[in-house]
């Protein structure tokens, strides 16, 4: 049931991310890169979205559990630090090269052309990685 | 307000396409009680000991399938990268996508989408840092990443 739900989520998620054109790359590009052909379409993605979301996430948030599940299952309060910071900037920089963020890049790869596979793959072993080198870290801290 | 108008009703596309998004991430949340991150999503199938959860192959696999009814529906709104973007830079793109959103633990959707509507301070910080970047590399690549 949970997943069957969770399903039907991604798909609407995802056909979100296409209705808003971010499964385009050069629409992405097009927001990034500051130019004669700027465009602003991603501010009002963001924007739609957290319109959405910063209103329903408080009410959600105030229920004592999910529907389906016994817990929210929220990250947990860590400190800002050097790992967020460098971590971001890293993904920043490979967006800006490519066009492509996670979730426009599975979805991608539906079109079974080389350039979302080469980037998909990389992406896999770099999330990889860093998980490998995070956890041991994580698990001392705790 | 004329101008307001029009720059709306230009984004109108893009305005539903957040919102839309902005819903499901919603849905997630309230009925199984996850973030709607992809790349946390997807770094947990990465892991070995995470058990039973099946629903981080039951949402990708959701994303996958609203990409196959684009391909079908309308085929244009799967575009590649420019054509300036080599292969080997794609390469190259992908790996910094991986680390960085392993690193900070989210990308556009965990930390832009869900991580600021429960505002949190390190979604807002990695958020802005990975805006800043993307735009300072996209600029930036016109007119020095020809030679790539």
């Amino acid at each position: 049931m949970n997943s069957v739900f969770a399903y039907l989520v991604g798909v609407l998620f995802g056909w979100g991310l296409v209705v808003a054109q971010m499964t385009d790359p050069q629409k992405i590009i097009a927001f990034l890169e500051i130019g004669p052909h700027w465009s602003e379409n991603l501010i009002f993605v963001m924007g739609g979205a957290l319109t959405v979301t910063l209103m329903t996430f408080r009410l959600i948030l105030r229920q004592s559990r999910p529907i389906l599940d016994q817990s929210f299952h929220l990250p947990e309060p860590k400190r800002v630090g050097g790992r967020l910071v460098l971590g971001a900037l890293l993904f920043g920089v490979g967006w800006g090269l490519s066009g492509y963020c996670p979730g426009p890049l599975v979805i991608g790869l539906v079109s079974l052309k080389p350039p979302p596979w080469i980037c998909f793959s990389f992406f896999i072993v770099g999330l990889w990685i860093a998980r490998k080198l995070s956890i041991p870290r994580n698990t001392q801290a705790e | 307000m004329e101008l307001l108008e029009a720059l709306i009703l230009r984004n109108l596309p893009f305005l539903a396409g957040g919102a839309i998004i902005g819903v499901a991430a919603s849905l997630l949340l309230w009925v199984n009680g996850r973030i709607a991150g992809i790349s946390g999503i997807i770094g947990g199938l990465l892991d070995p000991t995470t058990n039973r959860e099946t629903w981080r192959i039951a949402f990708t696999l959701g994303l996958v399938t609203a990409g196959i009814i684009a391909l079908i529906l309308k085929p244009t709104s799967l575009g590649l990268p420019p054509e300036n973007r080599s292969i080997g830079t794609l390469g190259f793109a992908g790996l910094l996508i991986g680390l960085g959103t392993g690193f900070s633990q989210g990308c556009t959707s965990g930390h832009g989408i869900c991580g600021l509507a429960r505002l949190s301070l390190r979604s807002l910080i990695a958020t802005l840092t990975f805006m800043v970047a993307g735009i300072v590399t996209a600029t930036a690549y016109v007119h020095f990443g020809a030679a790539n």
